[in-house]
Parts: structure tokens; C-alpha cells; sequence
């Protein structure tokens, strides 16, 4: 074993037994190496050569006796499998009344599920080793299962009753009502909680989905019983409405077979899939301010309707997005970070969905600055519409096309790219046009998209703040009519 | 998610957080020693138990340069990135009095550019490579990262050894003035702005003795930040970010022997540094008795923190207590989640970690409580909650944990190991875990050592570390309550 302080005092001197003999060798011959090497050029940044070649996952497809899809990816790395069950419901399919019924519903799945109670889903689940979840999205619920692909057989049986076999029983139901209930107060506590939630209610409203998170509010969730959680389920859930998704160290034919057996004889029809009514864009300007007495920071979020995940101009708008707020060297986080201090970060973010979500751009900065940080906020979301250099939409383009093998490293990371391509109806050559669809977007494609989403007259501006320290400054510069709200209107 | 540059300002290494019941283990495992239990899956065979064992292997080309740094290249071709990762063996355990923060505000400075890279060109040439990267600091160590695609290595390395080399040539005390606004933002965001955010603050000053280098934050204290100056820049570079006291891992989409000429072409010239990091001389932490102490915040749920000083990494004990943990909190059917969570519903939340770190480690478990009926004070929530925690750790004192609880934990903490396996870059991809082992170890490739600590336990020494390291009468408990009266303004 080698010690630091030995590395330390120069290496020539750390030979210990044979092998540390072998590498005092190799560092003998580093050195003549070494020694004959020019100092590099240092004046120049080496430039990358061509962009390595990207093997695009292969997808192969097959169906259950039942109708239901597969889609398998082979990774043999590691020796771990990853299952996803896609249902394409999520929030959006909320009755009104009932928001975070969906959001319930998969929280609720795996506390009692085929002849299994809560603490034996949960002994089953971790004595295999392996890690089972059940989520919802705005569009989508999922039940995600990650294990060692030798437990992949007695894992599945367990994934299948918790999918399709919820007996949501009503003391576990109180109980996980209870915890929803307390962790909203928690995020009342919480700027960068509270923001989240109080953002969007500004600028939807409370009638419309999107205003709400997909947990629902206090009032809602105390109102959801059983028979409600039934009946979204059996709506919603059904292989007509979904997808298994396989990622990892197995072959299509095992695959199959075991899903066959734990899947394969689910039946049902689903309800025709909700549709979501595009809210109406803001008109005008509107600053909302919500106190927290004794605040450091204050948390901004700035932003209005955005688009869709249809978009035709998805790719634009991503390249839009790395500039203004997507990325470090972006311009709000050199701005209110690098050139102000400011802020620890700020971003951006098009929060694209079924409907159209929100756009916004946001920041924690300190409370003393707060006035003059909202003012660099316009000064980017002005300036953004203004020609961009193309040297910077390069940079984006190369930023958004190359990352893109990320997607496809890990069982988990592949499994949820899958998933938007089936949530979301993406073409079949999705991946394959991906890098080329990047490429193709123009300066003069992200001035466009940058003028038509993106205009500073038509924001809500939300701010979780000391009001004492900071209205005064707010209201000075003239953004717009400033309402105080208070924490329960945003909560409820 | 942006914001990089972040900081872990706790003692993590690669411990357990187990916070049940889903974050307890985010991956998969694989049983090993299985037991006749009917419930139990079939044993697995010995050929795929090999066959998981090979799995664990990091292999490694290593060599040294003549300036002492230490070069470790890793190939994974799943897909064509690369990670250069490097740590630098100095964390905040190294700073003076009254500069503490300093060792994370200089880890900021490093992306501001060196002699050969222009403010802001560290990141633009980055970005324009479709490449991330970012940095953390501990206690212990300062890491960076550059995950790029397999075309931008040599950039990668170009930048990582002007920086390594050239920092100082472009320094200045605006630079500083900078960054030091930044982090005095971090700070408030992550800490006086978070719920709970000062907690961690105040346990490690009661924790640890005056003048024992876990004492101060990593982040800093406000004053101390305040203070930094481009002095402190200058003696800092020059004493502990030489290329001897650094480890370099290039892992990915690479061919080592192709790789080994480009790291020497630009690695070379970094000047060696003139004396050598010296091992940290610091006080013993030993806990006598109880100290408690309860301190307010804009919060509405109580909080209560019991800590404990435990051995370092790898040092007899340090897998016990990660399967304690385990025992205590991880999942639904860990004993305080069960009793406390589940069965009585008087807390919201529960964890217990082993946080290891090289000179001590710290053992803690934290309990929110639910919000007190208006007949019940937060003292008398946190009382009670006290007393079962207490029940349960002396439970755990007295017997071994039964055979199906301590193979799940083992199960679930070997789950962890296979989990870290997929991913080459980042925080926590094998390239920063190569580099985790060998500034420990020596050893890069101690995968299976480190498993091997667990799989050699027995449920006996589950019950024998948490009798000898959670004792009750020598710990630390504190006590977040809500504001009594809120504070006008600040």
C-alpha cells in the first residue's frame, strides 16, 4: 500500500516490495520519456477532432399475448435489469375536484398490493436487493423496478401485484395521507419549496391542472378516499394505456417469457386519455411577493405559459433555453453568479408537457440584492430576443447534441429516455435524427423562438422574500402591480 | 439542474444514508449468504456468484509522473465519453483559524482560469465541446471533474494541468472578490435560507473539541469568508495543490496506451511541489457525557439530532455501523422507522447514517417529528421521541439483530455496490471512486475489499458496535424547535 505522505516526498524513493519495484521501473522510464518532452504549446486550447461515432441503442420490440408493448435494450455491463411499466396517465387525468388523485394513487401502490401487506411488499422488496418505485408525472405514472438481474424472477411477481393488484387499504391510505398532509407544511417552511408551489398557482390559476403540483393541496388530498384511488386505477391502469420498458443485462427472449407470466394476462381497456385546455398566455405584467420575515434570500421565479411537448420548435427551443439559462456559461448564470455575485446559480427552464407548461427562470439571491438582481433579470430576458451571436448558438448546439450518450449509460438513464419517446408519441427515429435535429437549428431559428415565447411585458414575476427588506426596492422598479399573497393561497 | 460547484459540507464519504423507506438503498444488490428462510429467494448458484464477484472489478493502468502526481486510467466503452477526475488530498480539515471555507472558496476559484485560459474560457471551451464538469469539497479531499465526449479528452487534460500548474499566473484579488460573493450566496441558500440548514453547524461544534479540524463548517463561517484574501490563494496553491498531493483518473471511452502520452505531454511540466503535505496533527475527539442543546428556526416541525464520534473509514467498527444503520433506518421495516413512522405516526421522517470520513467519523440519527397537537409542546414531541430511539438502540445493544434483518441489510448494502457500477463520470461514477479508494487506500481497485468488510460480518457484531459506539451516555443531541416569536425583519 502506498501512503501520501511517501508520494509525497518524491517518488524516486518509494519502492516497497515487488510490485511498487515493477512501477519504479515504469516511472524510470516516464522520466527519460519525459525528460525529452517539449513543454506543450499552451497558447492554443487543443481543438476536439471529430465527435466519436454514437452507438444508438438498439430497441427491440415485441408485444405480451395481451396487447401490451415491451421494448428491450440489452446493456451487459453490470448484472442488473431495469423494468419500467409506463402507464400514459398521470395528473393531467385528475377529475377536477380531485387534483392529486394520480399522484395518490401511485404513492399508494405498493402498501398493500396481492396478498401482500405494506411490510411485506417493502421485506420482499429489500431482502432481494432490489429497489421498487412508484411515481407520477403530469403525464405519466410508473412503477420502476431496478435489481440484480439474477432476482429479476422473483422480483417481477412482486412489480406485477403492486402494478396491477393495489388492494389500497384504508389505514395504509390514512397514513400515507397523513405524511402528504405534513410534508406540504414542510414545504411551507422551505423557500425553494414554496416557490415551486407558488409559482405556477400565479400564473394558471386554481382552476386550471397546471396550477396545482401533481400532489394535490391540503384540501384535496384530505378529500380522497379509497374508492377515488379504485377508480383512477382502474380507469387508467390498463395495457392499453401502457408500456414495459427493459433495460440491462438480459436477452429479449428471457425477457419476454418472464414478463409473459407476470404481465400477460392483465386485461382491461383504459378511458380515452384527457385532454388539457392550453391556458390562456398572461396579458400583461404582475409581481407577486410572499413574505418570509428574516429571509437571507429571496427566491425568484420569473416566467408565463410555455409550449407543449409537441412543439414544432422542441429543438429550438432547447438551444433557446442552454443559452439564456440551460447551462453554466449561460447568460443569466454569468450574469446574477459570475458577474454580480449575487447568486449562487440561476437557470431556465421550459417545463414542456401534454399541455403547455410553464416557462421560467429563477434564483436564490441575497436579500439585499434582490431588487437589483430582478433588474439583470430583464436585462437577460430582453436581451435574449435581441440576434445572438453564432459563435454562442454553436456552443449551445454542440452543448445539447453532444451530452446526448448520457441518456444511454445507465440501466436508469435509458430506461427513462425510453419513456418520453412512448409518454410522449416521439418518432421511432427519435435518437437517430436527434443529433442532426441539433445541428440543424440556426441563429435565426432561436431569435424567432426567443421573440415568440419569450416577452418580458407578459410575465409573472413571484418572489419569496423579507417583504420588509425588500418591497420597497421591488416596487421601485415599476415591473408592474405588486400583490402581497400570503402563504395559504398558494398552498390550498 | 445546473448550479454546480457545489459542496458537500458533510463528512460523507461513501457511507449509507439511510432515510427510509425508498432512499434507503437506490439500487440493486445481490444476496450472498442466504439463509434456509422459506420466504427467501433460491441461493444462487456458486458460478453466477462468481460471475457477480467479476462484475466488481475496476481494473486499472497506473503510473506516476516525475512530479509525484499519481495517474490511474480506467476503459469503459459504453458509450464514447470520458471523465478526467482529479483530487486534490486537502479539504477543510487543512484550513487555519479564521480562514475556515477557505479550502471550498478556493475549489471555486479553480474554474476561473489560469495563466494559458482566459476568465470564463475553462467553461465556454468546455461547453462548446459538449462536455459538463464541476468540483466538491469535504473535509478531506477537493474533487473535479470533466465528463466530455471521447474527441475532447485532450482538452480536458489541457485545462486540468493549466490549472494545476498555472493557476497562481492569473490570479487576482478580484477573482477572489468574486467567488466569495458566490459562496457567501451559497452559504445562504444551502444553509441560513434551508430549513434545518444550521443544525449541521452546531453538531459538529459540539462534536468535536476546540481546535479538531471537523469542528468548522466546510462552508465557512460568514467572518472567515469575509476575510479570505489573494494571500491565502497563493499559499494554499503552493502548499497543497502540487501534483504529489493530487490523483488523476482518466476513465471511459479511452485507449490507456494512446492515453498515457497525452497525460505526460501535459502534465509534465507542472512544477513538483517544494515540501511535502505533512499528516494533519489534531486532537482526540472523545465524547464524556451528554451534551444537548436546542437552537430555533423558521420551521414548524421539531427536529431532534443524535450524533456520535465513531471510528474512520475502513477502521473495525466503520461496516458495522453502516449495517446499524441499515437496521435502525433503512426501509419500511427498519426498527426506529417502524416504530416511529409507522406504527405510532408521531414522526415524519427518519435517518441514521455512518458518515465516514479519515480522521473520525460521526454516526447520527435524525428524527422530524410531526407537528405537535396544541395540548403538546415541541420539548415533550422531542421527549418522547427520545425515549424510543433509546429503547430501540438499547434493543439493538442487548441482542443481535435476527437473521432476516441483518441478511436484508447486507443484501441492501450490497445492492449499492452493483449500483455504482453503471456510470463512469460525475460525482460517484467509477472514475471518482477509483480515486475515493486510492487517496484511502492506495488501492484503486477496492471494490471488493470494501464489500468484503460487510460480507464478513455476523449479526453478533451488529449488536457489539452499536453497544461499544452509540452509547448513551456519551453523545450529542440536538434540538431544532420552531421560532418561538417571529422576528420582525432580520
Amino acid at each position: 500500500m502506498r501512503s501520501r505522505s511517501r508520494l509525497a516526498a518524491r517518488l524516486f524513493v518509494v519502492v516497497v516490495g515487488l510490485l511498487a519495484a515493477a512501477s519504479f521501473l515504469l516511472q524510470v522510464s516516464t522520466v527519460s520519456v519525459a525528460s525529452q518532452q517539449q513543454a506543450p504549446d499552451r497558447s492554443v486550447a487543443p481543438k476536439p477532432g471529430p465527435a466519436p461515432a454514437l452507438k444508438l441503442p438498439a430497441v427491440q420490440k415485441r408485444t405480451l399475448s395481451n396487447g401490451l408493448p415491451v421494448w428491450i435494450v440489452e446493456l451487459h455491463k453490470v448484472p442488473v435489469a431495469h423494468v419500467s411499466l409506463i402507464v400514459k396517465s398521470g395528473s393531467g387525468a385528475d377529475p377536477k375536484g380531485k387534483y392529486g388523485v394520480a399522484s395518490l394513487t401511485a404513492d399508494m401502490l405498493d402498501e398493500g398490493a396481492g396478498r401482500r401487506d405494506a411490510l411485506q411488499i417493502a421485506d420482499a422488496v429489500d431482502y432481494l436487493g432490489a429497489n421498487l418505485s412508484t411515481s407520477s408525472t403530469s403525464d405519466a405514472s410508473s412503477i420502476d423496478l431496478h435489481v440484480p438481474v439474477a432476482r429479476l424472477g422473483d422480483a417481477l411477481p412482486i412489480m406485477a401485484d403492486v402494478a396491477l393488484r393495489p388492494t389500497f387499504p384504508e389505514d395504509e391510505l390514512k397514513r400515507v395521507r397523513e405524511d402528504l398532509l405534513t410534508s406540504l407544511i414542510e414545504a411551507e417552511d422551505d423557500p425553494e419549496s414554496l416557490i415551486r408551489f407558488a409559482f405556477p398557482r400565479m400564473v394558471y390559476g386554481p382552476q386550471h391542472r397546471y396550477g396545482t403540483l401533481s400532489m394535490g393541496t391540503a384540501a384535496t388530498v384530505k378529500a380522497l378516499t379509497v374508492a377515488d384511488l379504485r377508480q383512477f386505477h382502474s380507469q387508467h391502469y390498463a395495457p392499453s394505456n401502457s408500456a414495459l420498458i427493459v433495460t440491462g443485462d438480459v436477452t429479449p427472449t428471457d425477457a419476454v417469457t418472464r414478463l409473459e407470466s407476470a404481465f400477460g394476462a392483465w386485461k382491461g381497456t383504459a378511458a380515452p386519455a384527457a385532454t388539457i385546455a392550453t391556458a390562456p398566455q398572461l396579458t400583461s405584467r404582475q409581481v407577486y411577493l410572499i413574505d418570509k420575515p428574516g429571509a437571507a434570500q429571496s427566491q425568484i421565479r420569473i416566467g408565463s405559459i410555455g409550449v407543449p411537448r409537441a412543439t414544432p420548435d422542441y429543438f429550438a427551443l432547447r438551444v433557446l433555453n442552454t443559452i439564456l439559462g440551460g447551462s453554466f456559461t449561460s447568460r443569466l448564470n454569468q450574469n446574477l453568479r459570475e458577474a454580480h455575485g449575487y447568486a449562487y446559480g440561476a437557470s431556465s427552464t421550459f417545463d414542456m408537457r401534454a399541455s403547455a407548461g410553464p416557462f421560467y427562470a429563477s434564483a436564490g439571491v441575497q436579500t439585499d440584492k434582490t431588487s437589483e438582481a430582478l433588474k439583470e433579470f430583464f436585462n437577460e430576458l430582453s436581451a435574449i430576443r435581441q440576434p445572438i451571436p453564432p459563435a454562442e448558438v454553436e456552443k449551445a448546439k454542440n452543448y445539447v447534441a453532444l451530452l446526448m450518450p448520457r441518456s444511454f449509460e445507465t440501466t436508469e438513464a435509458l430506461a427513462g429516455s425510453l419513456a418520453q419517446i412512448f409518454i410522449y408519441d416521439l418518432p421511432q427515429d427519435y435518437f437517430a435524427t436527434y443529433t442532426q435535429r441539433v445541428r440543424a437549428v440556426t441563429p435565426a431559428d432561436v431569435q424567432r423562438v426567443a421573440e415568440r415565447y419569450i416577452q418580458p411585458e407578459k410575465l409573472a414575476v413571484v418572489v419569496v422574500g423579507d417583504r420588509k427588506a425588500i418591497e420597497s426596492g421591488i416596487s421601485s422598479l415599476n415591473l408592474g402591480p405588486l400583490k402581497i399573497v400570503e402563504v395559504g393561497e398558494v398552498m390550498k | 439542474m445546473i448550479l454546480p460547484r457545489l459542496i458537500v459540507a458533510t463528512l460523507l464519504l461513501q457511507s449509507f444514508a439511510n432515510t427510509a423507506p425508498r432512499a434507503a438503498a437506490d439500487g440493486p444488490q445481490t444476496p450472498s449468504r442466504e439463509t434456509q428462510s422459506s420466504q427467501a429467494p433460491a441461493a444462487p448458484s456458486a458460478r453466477s456468484r462468481s460471475a457477480r464477484l467479476t462484475a466488481l472489478t475496476v481494473p486499472s493502468t497506473q503510473f506516476t509522473l516525475p512530479n509525484g502526481l499519481h495517474v490511474i486510467l480506467h476503459e469503459d466503452h459504453t458509450v464514447p465519453l470520458i471523465t478526467v477526475n482529479v483530487w486534490y488530498h486537502v479539504g477543510s480539515a487543512r484550513e487555519k483559524p479564521g480562514r475556515t471555507g477557505f479550502a471550498h472558496l478556493f475549489e471555486h476559484l479553480m474554474f476561473e482560469g489560469s495563466a494559458h485560459v482566459k476568465e470564463g474560457e475553462f467553461d465556454t471551451l468546455l461547453e462548446a465541446a459538449g462536455a459538463t464538469n464541476n468540483g466538491s469539497t469535504e473535509n478531506d479531499r477537493t474533487n473535479y471533474y470533466i465528463d466530455a465526449p471521447s474527441n475532447a479528452l485532450e482538452l480536458a487534460l489541457f485545462l486540468e494541468s493549466d490549472r494545476m500548474g498555472y493557476l497562481l499566473d492569473a490570479m487576482s484579488p478580484e477573482r477572489v472578490n468574486g467567488q466569495r460573493d458566490v459562496v457567501k450566496n451559497e452559504r445562504r441558500q444551502n444553509y441560513e435560507n434551508a430549513p434545518y440548514g444550521m443544525a449541521s453547524i452546531e453538531l459538529d461544534k459540539m462534536l468535536f473539541p476546540e481546535g479538531h479540524p471537523y469542528r468548522w463548517p466546510t462552508i465557512g463561517y460568514m467572518e472567515d469568508l469575509t476575510a479570505a484574501a489573494y494571500e491565502d490563494v497563493v499559499e494554499f496553491f503552493r502548499r497543497y495543490y502540487q501534483p504529489a498531493n493530487a490523483s488523476l483518473v482518466i476513465a471511459g471511452d479511452i485507449d490507456p496506451a494512446k492515453t498515457r502520452p497525452v497525460v505526460e505531454k501535459w502534465f509534465a511540466d507542472v512544477k513538483p511541489g517544494s515540501a511535502a503535505v505533512p499528516p494533519i496533527d489534531y486532537p482526540h475527539a472523545m465524547l464524556t457525557s451528554v451534551s444537548r442543546k436546542t437552537i430555533e428556526d423558521r420551521v414548524q416541525l421539531p427536529r431532534l439530532y443524535i450524533s456520535w464520534i465513531t471510528p474512520s473509514l475502513f477502521k473495525p467498527g466503520d461496516a458495522e455501523l453502516d449495517v446499524v444503520s441499515q437496521i435502525l433506518a433503512g426501509g419500511k421495516n427498519s426498527r426506529l422507522y417502524k416504530r416511529l413512522v409507522y406504527d405510532l405516526q408521531i414522526a415524519q421522517d427518519v435517518t441514521a447514517y455512518q458518515a465516514s470520513a479519515a480522521l473520525d467519523s460521526e454516526f447520527q440519527v435524525v428524527v422530524t417529528a410531526r407537528p405537535a397537537d396544541p395540548t403538546s409542546t415541541a420539548a415533550a414531541l422531542i421527549d418522547r421521541i427520545r425515549t424510543i430511539v433509546d429503547e430501540e438502540i438499547g434493543k439493538l445493544q442487548k441482542a443481535p439483530p435476527t437473521p432476516r434483518e441483518f441478511q436484508r441489510a447486507i443484501n441492501q448494502i450490497e445492492a449499492s455496490f452493483y449500483n455504482r457500477m453503471e456510470s463512469v463520470g460525475g460525482f460517484g461514477g467509477k472514475g471518482d471512486q477509483l480515486n475515493a479508494y486510492y487517496t484511502a487506500t492506495g488501492n484503486p481497485d477496492y471494490f471488493n475489499e470494501d464489500l468484503s468488510r460487510y460480507r464478513a460480518l455476523s449479526a453478533g457484531d451488529i449488536q457489539a458496535a452499536a453497544a461499544f459506539w452509540l452509547p448513551m451516555n456519551r453523545r450529542v443531541e440536538l434540538t431544532v424547535e420552531p421560532l418561538k416569536t417571529a422576528e420582525p425583519g432580520k
